[in-house]
């Protein structure tokens, strides 16, 4: 009897395991069979040719460029993680090519009306879908709509939309009265409200890749989860989607410019940790890695395998101006003139920054020609990289403000969230503006709660940064416009906006230019906000990889790659 | 017939516990600042007010609540927030088998391993074997996991590359995971083993069995083993459900797509719909554990009396 109830008590035991190990087998077939056809695509040489599930042979190219992309539905997607994936499955009208310039995508040619409101696209000949249906303009106008839909709430329809005609209809429900029309199958006509200069740049805008309305309409949001049916129209077509584990993407056969391809499939790993797509780097598992742990960069440098290159986006401070001292320009100017920018940037964030002395970095293109930077203040930087006489200038400033050595001047709060390198620098900031005689609190706030905050006005002084969707200055320089969303700083002058407001309208190149060399001017003079550094993406990469290139809004193109024997 | 009457009585309690675990982890949430639509960027307002119409986030709380209870009382746990397209479902059932079927291993492997060798520390106190296992326990629940899954990572993925590093595509990548998570778990079982196996061998009834002249293998399983499992017993339970639902950290070194990563990744996305689906989920498969490890009970010492 006893032996009986011992045996029952192991029974149950084991049973109690092996249900749920058995539970795993037979819940989630699809997982488990995806994990077994890729097994052997899966070997220790990432070289190898393999044959995956679909049965196109090729070269594997497997990658890190980021954690599991939280969407990867065109319209719903705000996030590079996202976009990287977008943009290899996907093709918009237009495209960027490897130097950020404007290329022919699906739309082989286009022209602009002169007062500059209509848009004419010429899609090329014999445009298809992955699964080999025909794509038409119809499918840019559905997909344009969608954008706009309520129902579908796309965070950017405004930012790639709003000067369309009859946006605010759309948005409101009528989808029908937004100005994109196709008056044949190879000709799309877009309508604008008031004239936009940097159009072309929205054009080639992730968000507004074309999607196919029978798949869409038939899986609703979930049509973007699955990759049976994420049909699309770019060079690559996902083959498998395990969430967390890896997207394989094999070569879209039915993509106009397939005989160019020269890669089988590329396989994206969704690493979360830095310390994991390292390790998996060394061991060769991987070939390309985007997230390097920082504590390795002092060792990678020289290597070539070890690349920086610079993105659009500046990492700086907001000073809140509503609240005292920052209302006094002169106190906002002496806290930026007292931070030692190439330290900063070069020793204590490893070099995988630069210094910020300007706040617009490398990468924007000037509507007028060539990069913006170049053409700012006169082709000289607003803040002096002499850290010595600017500490002098801002001891003076302080003096003029009424805080001399800091006499008189409350203990201030810099409010951040801890991730990278933000601790590092709110502790620098402390040690900095002590020689200004400031007191400073650092107040770590996690993330969730950080955006909120900042965003309400509710600190004195915080981090930010932006990274621009497109290559437009304004995509930038419009945070600090009275009225913006993004305006954490509350930063508001007049002169400013108006120099916006006349960018947004003219349509006169030289002119827009002006307009908003002038506007970084004003916010620059005033110290609007706080520039440190301009970011960088940093990756380490095999020499064996070639015709990639990384693009200065953060996305790495891998549809032209090939792997060197 | 007490037994189901028992199991009855307990389902019942069980679904108040998770109705309150349900009430209160909503109400919580809802309290923390911040929301599943703020990034970085901030989105129109336009786009925010569609974002909250289509989630019903725009309704008062009172009515969100209702509106959860009553469509989680049809089966129906929403959509995630942020995986737009995804159902709560959908994500707990995908990806709680893969968080299962390693903690499921791991939990075997720290019963197979941990009740023999506790026994057997006890049967050999003061003798070098003892003292082997007290280091190993003392090592395996101090050292944090993360340390554990860094080491396993260094020396036997990059190091001596005999193991994958990520991936889940054949039974090579399950060694490294299994450790870490088993490690833990053996040690405590090994420890519990081994003080309540010492308790056990000095009791009255042991000395009179041995008195008897019964043979020690008979004396360990069918006197001392019976009595000396219970504190095991009762630990395993919510140990299982802890394990079969993932860890954060081990899933996310070994690139595992788990449940592990989403109960910490729905709260810090703010991702209401999925921290409430995980929470309820967790709750309960613990309180279902809890109820298996009563009836182990009842059926390893009938003297114990089910109320």
């Amino acid at each position: 009897m006893k032996k009986k109830l011992a045996l029952l008590l192991c029974a149950i035991m084991v049973t109690g395991m092996v249900s749920a190990c058995g539970s795993a087998g037979t819940d989630a077939p699809a997982t488990d069979n995806a994990a077994e056809t890729t097994a052997d695509a899966d070997g220790e040489d990432t070289a190898d040719v393999v044959t995956d599930e679909a049965g196109a042979e090729g070269k594997q190219l497997v990658v890190q460029v980021g954690p599991d992309p939280e969407t990867i539905d065109p319209a719903l997607n705000s996030a590079i993680d996202g976009a990287n994936m977008i943009i290899h499955s996907f093709e918009t009208l237009l495209i960027m090519d490897e130097n950020t310039e404007i290329q022919p995508g699906q739309a082989e040619s286009w022209e602009c009306s002169e007062d500059g409101l209509t848009w004419t696209f010429h899609l090329r000949e014999g445009l298809k879908w992955s699964d080999g249906t025909p794509l038409t303009a119809n499918d840019f106008v559905y997909s344009w709509k969608r954008v706009c839909d309520p129902e579908v709430a796309a965070p950017y329809a405004e930012t790639v939309l709003g000067m369309v005609k009859g946006f605010d209809e759309a948005t409101s429900g009528d989808l029908d009265a937004l100005g994109v029309s196709a008056p044949d199958d190879l000709t799309f006509v877009v309508e604008l409200s008031q004239s936009c200069p940097y159009f072309e740049s929205l054009a080639a805008f992730a968000t507004l890749s074309p999607v196919q309305q029978a798949t869409v309409e038939a899986n609703g949001d979930a049509w973007a989860t699955a990759a049976e049916t994420y049909v699309s129209n770019g060079s690559f077509y996902i083959t498998e989607w395990v969430p967390g584990s890896h997207i394989t993407m094999s070569k879209n056969p039915n993509y106009w410019n397939a005989d160019a391809i020269k890669l089988g499939s590329i396989k994206f790993v969704l690493m979360e940790d830095s310390n994991a797509a390292y390790s998996a780097y060394q061991t060769g598992e991987v070939m390309m890695i985007k997230d390097v742990p920082t504590e390795e960069i002092p060792s990678l440098e020289g290597n070539s395998e070890f690349h920086v290159e610079p993105i659009i986006g500046t990492y700086y401070v907001s000073l809140n101006d509503e609240k005292e001292p920052f209302t006094d320009v002169k106190v906002r100017k002496a806290l930026s003139l007292a931070i030692d920018r190439e330290y900063v940037a070069g020793t204590l964030m490893q070099g995988t920054y630069s210094p910020a002395y300007n706040f617009m970095g490398p990468g924007w293109v000037d509507p007028a020609g060539g990069y913006f930077m170049d053409n700012a203040n006169g082709g000289e930087a607003y803040i002096s990289s002499d850290y010595e006489a600017n500490l002098e200038e801002a001891k003076k400033l302080m003096e003029e403000a009424g805080y001399p050595n800091g006499e008189g001047l409350p203990t201030l709060t810099y409010s951040t969230n801890d991730m990278g390198y933000h601790k590092v620098v709110a502790e620098y900031l402390q040690q900095a503006w002590a020689e200004l005689g400031v007191n400073l609190n650092v107040e770590v706030v996690e993330w969730s709660s950080f955006t909120p905050l900042r965003r309400a006005g509710d600190y004195e002084i915080s981090r930010n940064g932006w990274v621009g969707d497109y290559s437009d200055p304004s995509n930038m320089l419009e945070l600090m416009y009275s009225t913006n969303g993004n305006n954490d700083g509350k930063y508001n002058n007049a002169e400013f906006d108006a120099a916006i407001e006349l960018s947004r309208s003219t349509m006169d190149t030289a002119e827009r230019s002006a307009a908003l060399h002038e506007a970084e001017d004003i916010m620059m003079e005033d110290a609007a906000c706080i520039p440190i550094a301009y970011y960088n993406d940093f990756w380490l990469q095999s020499d064996k990889i070639t015709g990639m290139w990384h693009s200065p809004y953060g996305y790495w193109y891998f549809m032209y790659a090939d792997i060197a024997e | 017939m007490d037994m189901c009457k028992y199991i009855a009585k307990r389902l019942l309690l069980a679904a108040v516990t998770i109705w309150a675990v349900a009430t209160i982890t909503f109400f919580l949430m809802n309290m923390v600042p911040g929301g599943p639509f703020l990034s970085e960027k901030a989105i129109s307002p336009k786009a925010q007010a569609a974002l909250e119409a289509k989630y019903g986030l725009d309704k008062p709380l009172m009515e969100q609540y209702r509106t959860y209870i009553v469509d989680a009382l049809h089966g129906d746990f929403g959509d995630s927030l942020k995986q737009r397209g995804r159902t709560v479902m959908a994500i707990i059932t995908s990806k709680f088998p893969v968080s299962a079927r390693i903690g499921g291993l791991a939990v075997l492997v720290s019963l197979l391993l941990g009740i023999p060798l506790g026994c057997v520390a006890a049967l050999n106190r003061g003798k070098w074997i003892d003292n082997v296992v007290s280091v190993f326990t003392t090592c395996g629940i101090a050292v944090p996991s993360f340390v554990i899954c860094t080491m396993l990572m260094y020396f036997l993925g990059v190091r001596l590359k005999w193991l994958p590093t990520f991936g889940l595509t054949n039974w090579k990548n399950y060694i490294m995971p299994v450790i870490s998570l088993a490690l833990y778990p053996t040690s405590y079982i090994m420890r519990l083993m081994r003080s309540s196996m010492l308790d056990v061998l000095g009791q009255d009834y042991m000395r009179t069995a041995r008195a008897k002249g019964l043979a020690q293998f008979m004396r360990i399983f069918k006197h001392a083993l019976r009595n000396a499992i219970l504190p095991v017993v009762t630990y395993v339970g919510p140990m299982m459900a802890y394990t079969l639902t993932g860890s954060f950290v081990v899933e996310k070194i070994f690139t595992i797509p788990g449940l592990g990563s989403e109960f910490v990744g729905s709260i810090t996305n703010r991702d209401y719909t999925v921290i409430m689906g995980t929470t309820i989920f967790l709750a309960t498969l613990l309180i279902l554990m809890n109820v298996l490890v009563d009836i182990v009970y009842k059926i390893v010492d009938p003297r114990i009396k089910l109320k």
